[in-house]
């Protein structure tokens, strides 16, 4: 073997090991890396979680109520379309916080089951468009044609 | 006829990448100031984001220079380690600092997004993450670089350092599909075509042309000044010691 395919060899097995060894640690971090939890994993769980977590989904259209009086307390169900989960909130809401849109709460899940979050994020999808062509769109009826799942 | 395997000796390069360069960033220059004016003035706002839109033709196309020049930093790494030429050496380390503004420039506008839009200016996400590694290991690498003396020597351990944090690259750009995660899909290089509007996608695309001339000819101008750097160290060697003059 020549000294240069000696190094292409080298170069070869390098990156062989290094990625085996990355899928290893990707495949033993599975659930660690992924971001946020969905209400159906955690109606999967046998108890519910005593730390915190986040919880990532859909606003339930009609699910969002405000509290009367001087605190701005915020109910909303997050939902799959598979199971949901009944959210209470007290702060500032992102701008993009509105029914239908995906959100993700951090918070701890009481013993009621509803999850008491610290924090509400915003989700944004993959779709950027004018609002002249948003319009059109959900006036042809062709609102969510084509539309990545969640 | 000059053939790319002419341009490997340093001395045409230098002369191929002097005469080349202005045009280059001309051209980078121009489009430039067409992107950003189509971006930030002549484009409509987004039905969701409104003008926080904007953002997004700076930050998209700088996150594309960063795995951009992360890939071009590890292919001429490899062609530097297995055929040990000097230019593709220089090609590497040259590419490292630009490659690094680019992933922090990144870094800076999603931030800037975010707060407004997600409601916070960092998520420990997947892909947020393997961003913040990718501008880490562009100033490992550098680090390598400038703490090893001997530069065949550096270059070596440099570009086994470079080949196996390549990883990172696919990791990055499938982050998004693999793990849930606060960050968005892909909008523009997806398997099903774009799901950004025209009216967006062409200033995005201008932008994206001009990061990537700008970044050859910034790439052309380190890479010259790094030749002409390796040429005074190796005259001032030959001046301390007159016998052991090297011409290369």
């Amino acid at each position: 073997m020549t000294k240069r395919s000696k190094r292409i060899f080298f170069v070869g097995a390098l990156f062989g090991v290094a990625s085996i060894a990355t899928l290893l640690v990707l495949t033993a971090l599975k659930g660690s890396v992924a971001y946020f939890y969905t209400p159906s994993d955690l109606a999967k769980l046998a108890a519910a979680p005593a730390g915190l977590l986040r919880l990532g989904g859909l606003v339930a259209p009609g699910s969002v109520t405000f509290a009367d009086g001087g605190e701005a307390i915020v109910a909303f169900t997050i939902s799959d379309e598979i199971a949901s989960t009944p959210v209470t909130y007290k702060g500032v809401l992102p701008d993009l916080f509105r029914e239908g849109q995906g959100v993700i709460v951090q918070g701890r899940v009481g013993a009621d089951g509803v999850v008491v979050a610290s924090e509400v994020l915003a989700k944004h999808d993959e779709n950027y468009m004018p609002k002249e062509v948003a319009d059109a769109l959900k006036a042809q009826g062709r609102w969510n044609e084509g539309a990545a799942k969640p | 006829m000059q053939t790319v395997y002419d341009l490997a000796n340093p001395d045409r390069f230098d002369r191929f990448a002097r005469a080349l360069t202005p045009w280059i960033g001309g051209a980078a220059a121009a489009l430039l100031v067409a992107g950003l004016y189509l971006a930030l003035f002549n484009s409509p706002a987004d039905y969701q984001q409104g003008d926080s839109v904007r953002i997004m033709y700076v930050h998209v196309p700088a996150a594309w220079m960063a795995l951009m020049c992360y890939s071009a930093m590890a292919v001429s790494s490899i062609a530097g380690f297995i055929w040990k030429h000097p230019l593709a050496d220089v090609a590497a380390k040259s590419t490292a600092p630009i490659g690094a503004s680019f992933t922090f420039l990144a870094l800076v506008t999603g931030s800037l997004w975010g707060k407004p839009m997600w409601g916070t200016w960092w998520a420990w996400d997947a892909r947020l993450t393997s961003v913040l590694i990718l501008l880490f290991m562009y100033l490992g690498y550098m680090a390598l670089w400038s703490a090893i003396d001997d530069k065949a020597r550096a270059a070596r351990i440099a570009a086994i350092a470079c080949i196996v944090g390549f990883i990172n690259v696919p990791i990055i750009k499938f982050s998004v599909d693999w793990w849930s995660s606060l960050h968005q899909p892909a909008s523009v290089i997806r398997a099903d075509g774009p799901t950004i509007h025209g009216s967006m996608l062409t200033p995005l695309l201008l932008m994206g042309l001009a990061y990537s001339l700008l970044f050859a000819a910034l790439l052309f101008m380190a890479m010259r000044a790094e030749i002409a750097e390796r040429r005074i160290a190796r005259l001032e060697s030959a001046a301390r010691a007159p016998s052991n003059v090297s011409v290369t």
